[in-house]
């Protein structure tokens, strides 16, 4: 039914998956940077941290991997002779992840900024009467009661970076969408093999829900708000 | 079970942060032992992914043929054929082997090895639609072609009253070819021949029009592409070819795709 | 930074803005026409009538919108008889596919979004308009509508600024849009950094715009209703 490219598709679907995961990591990291950047003292911080959200929120997604693709590569070649080095590769994967995590990042600091504001603020001012530093504060009393509140939207960010990840296909990795691509013009069906790939991201997107109700579920434990949706 | 989810969640992502760091590697020092080279995979006869997921065809085939000869370690790296000077440039790797031909204008910017194969690009439209290959005869005809490539220069440039379509890769060409949605497409004969006519979506379809390979636009061959620093690695590999010519293995390779010789005239 | 190559490319990228905004617009007005028919429908008692476009939104939803875009592309011209079809002339245009394609995939967001800000309008006051007598017509003209639409507006913005990205993604079928004008560029000159940081000047400005406006509607009309 699909010609014999099934193994190239599951390749794909594995490294579209991996993509995924790898740059959730990075825009979780880079999340919380700017989530607490964001909210810091510092007006530096706080408007590097705005720079950043309104570039990415204001730019394609398409866009924005276009430009770091090739231009990261180049600034970073730069970097290497002006310090002396011959130059750092960075290989298409990885290119990728950095690309989408960057993005993604973004969008995670808003939701973790978002989830921050919404821990009720006696809180933190009972933590710090009790002299915890403003680190401690963050990592033992708000942070955990932070993941809560921050669910919902990291969910959807996940379920949207999830189907970003067909537009790194145009930049030339070989994930799903790419596959798919290659297999619908070697055989000249590409209804079947775009059916197959909408299919294998349906069924990824559904397990991701189902993933997140159990996850909301664990985390809600005790707790007795209304429908967070 | 709550305290202890941060700090794991931080120390995972430090983790991957310091994990990732030794994927960047260190340049080599241009003794090339060690070549990376960019190839499209979208190309075919010349280049594609097979059904198993590996890449496949007549450059790829030439690309480890050519690293043999020069005793140097390859690794083939696949590039979307819009970003393959770019990518050269900023050196995601060293050398393409992807069907570029030689022009003045790529000269520009890139360096180039003598050319490995040389074929004419060819019109190519429905069986029987009596078209003629002038300016007038294709008015208001859209013309689709593989974007950024020598067809794409010398359709813009010569047939000014048709309709320009410019796409991504060959394949999506040949798709809409056949969909009807373009009159008319320009292309590499051979690639053509092999990514379209011989398949059952190419029935009905047919080259009309004379043989194309004006210097001017279509170059001197499908060559070796290198930055312009690295002209020893550009000789390099005009030395490998002429040896594998020499010794067979070049017609051993052609014969795998073709009948006829597509190198084309010594020059 | 090559500021010649680039001034001479601006009216290219002019046009394509334009056609950005074509394709935005259109799309938003198909879309969001028929996202409020299906909100409502989304909201039915009946399972025979909320149970597709609850499909429909699920799946539109649950895909990315580019393999949507080469589905109704490159996938349906594969089949002799749609292409002999009446639709043909319609689906032949890479102009209507991708506007199909992108008025599909914003009415299924749309449509989720009126439908939870229907279902989030007090209950107390329908029941008010009810046992006033307006029949549910009336009460959804008066007042489900006016609130659920306010409400709506955030959420709404951030729609618009999603697809206006979506729009990106014209040109990989062939569309000479901002992106597509940013590719050529690159694929003329060889100078990416260029190529796209004017294709993202351009959206960012295109953006600051939307978001203004948003916010600008939600002053007029959703904060006095939230007494802020």
């Amino acid at each position: 039914m699909l010609h014999g490219y099934g193994p190239s598709l599951l390749q794909g679907a594995a490294l579209t998956l991996s993509v995924a995961g790898a740059s959730l990591l990075l825009a979780l990291a880079l999340g919380l940077v700017g989530a607490t950047a964001r909210l810091s003292r510092s007006a530096l911080a706080s408007r590097l941290a705005l720079a950043y959200t309104t570039l990415v929120r204001g730019v394609p997604d398409l866009v924005l991997m276009l430009l770091i693709f090739y231009g990261g590569q180049m600034a970073l070649n730069e970097l290497g002779d002006r310090l002396g080095f011959s130059y750092i590769d960075v290989d298409p994967y990885l290119a990728g992840v950095l690309t989408m995590g960057f993005i993604f990042g973004a969008y995670v600091a808003e939701v973790l900024r978002g989830a921050i504001l919404a821990v009720p603020a006696g809180q933190a001012e009972a933590a710090q009467a009790f002299g915890f530093t403003r680190v401690q504060v963050l990592w033992r009393i708000v942070g955990p009661q932070m993941l809560r509140h921050a669910l919902p939207g990291l969910s959807n960010n996940w379920l949207v970076m999830l189907k970003s990840t067909a537009i790194v296909s145009v930049i030339g990795l070989s994930d799903l969408s790419n596959r798919a691509a290659q297999a619908a013009g070697a055989t000249g069906k590409p209804f079947v093999f775009y059916a197959a790939v909408g299919l294998a991201y349906l069924a990824f997107t559904s397990l991701s829900e189902l993933g997140f109700a159990w996850l909301r579920r664990r985390l809600m434990v005790g707790q007795t708000v209304g429908q967070v949706r | 079970m709550q305290r202890r989810l941060l700090p794991a969640l931080a120390a995972t992502l430090i983790a991957l942060g310091a994990l990732s760091v030794p994927a960047a590697t260190w340049a080599q020092a241009p003794d090339w032992k060690t070549i990376r080279i960019g190839v499209e995979g979208a190309y075919p006869p010349f280049s594609e992914v097979g059904p198993d997921g590996k890449l496949k065809g007549f450059d790829i085939d030439m690309a480890m043929a050519l690293c043999a000869q020069m005793k140097a370690q390859c690794t083939l790296v696949q590039q979307e054929w819009d970003g393959m000077i770019p990518a050269l440039q900023s050196r995601k790797f060293d050398a393409i082997i992807a069907s570029m031909a030689a022009t003045d204008e790529r000269r520009k910017v890139v360096g180039f090895s003598d050319k490995y194969y040389n074929t004419p690009a060819r019109l190519v439209a429905k069986a029987g639609a009596a078209l003629a290959a002038t300016p007038e005869g294709l008015k208001g005809k859209r013309i689709g072609v593989q974007r950024s490539t020598i067809h794409d220069r010398f359709v813009t440039d010569t047939f000014k009253a048709s309709e320009i379509v410019r796409y991504g890769k060959a394949d999506e060409v040949y798709l809409d070819l056949a969909a009807g949605r373009i009159d008319v497409a320009m292309g590499d004969s051979v690639a053509i021949d092999g990514g379209l006519l011989k398949k059952p979506q190419g029935k009905g379809f047919a080259f009309f029009g004379p043989s194309y390979n004006d210097e001017k636009y279509f170059g001197s061959g499908s060559s070796i592409a290198v930055r312009k620093a690295d002209t020893a690695l550009a000789d390099r590999f005009s030395v490998a070819i002429k040896a594998i010519r020499a010794d067979g293995n070049y017609k051993k390779i052609q014969d795998r795709y073709f009948d006829f010789d597509v190198y084309g005239d010594a020059k | 930074m090559n500021l010649q190559a680039i001034v001479a490319a601006l009216p290219t990228y002019l046009a394509g803005a334009a056609l950005t905004l074509q394709l935005l617009v259109a799309a938003l007005l198909l879309g969001g026409a028929a996202a409020l028919p299906l909100a409502l429908a989304r909201g039915a008692a009946s399972r025979w009538v909320h149970g597709p476009v609850w499909a429909f939104t699920y799946v539109i939803r649950g895909t990315p919108l580019l393999v949507q875009l080469f589905l109704l592309y490159y996938g349906l011209a594969q089949f002799e008889a749609v292409r002999s079809s009446a639709l043909w002339p319609w689906l032949r245009s890479p102009a209507f596919c991708a506007l199909a394609a992108f008025a599909i995939n914003t009415c299924a967001y749309t449509t989720e979004i009126l439908h939870g800000t229907l279902r989030a309008v007090p209950a107390g006051e329908v029941e008010a308009a009810r046992a006033l007598g307006m029949s549910p017509l009336t009460t959804l003209r008066r007042i489900v509508l006016p609130s659920a639409l306010r409400r709506a507006l955030p959420a709404y913005g951030n729609e618009v600024v999603l697809m206006l990205h979506g729009t990106a993604l014209a040109s990989v079928v062939t569309l000479h849009e901002l992106t597509g004008a940013a590719r050529e560029f690159n694929s003329v000159h060889y100078l990416p950094f260029e190529a796209f940081i004017t294709a993202a000047v351009f959206y960012g400005l295109i953006t600051a715009a939307l978001v203004a406006l948003f916010h600008a509607a939600e002053r007029r009309w959703l904060m006095p209703m939230q007494g802020r």
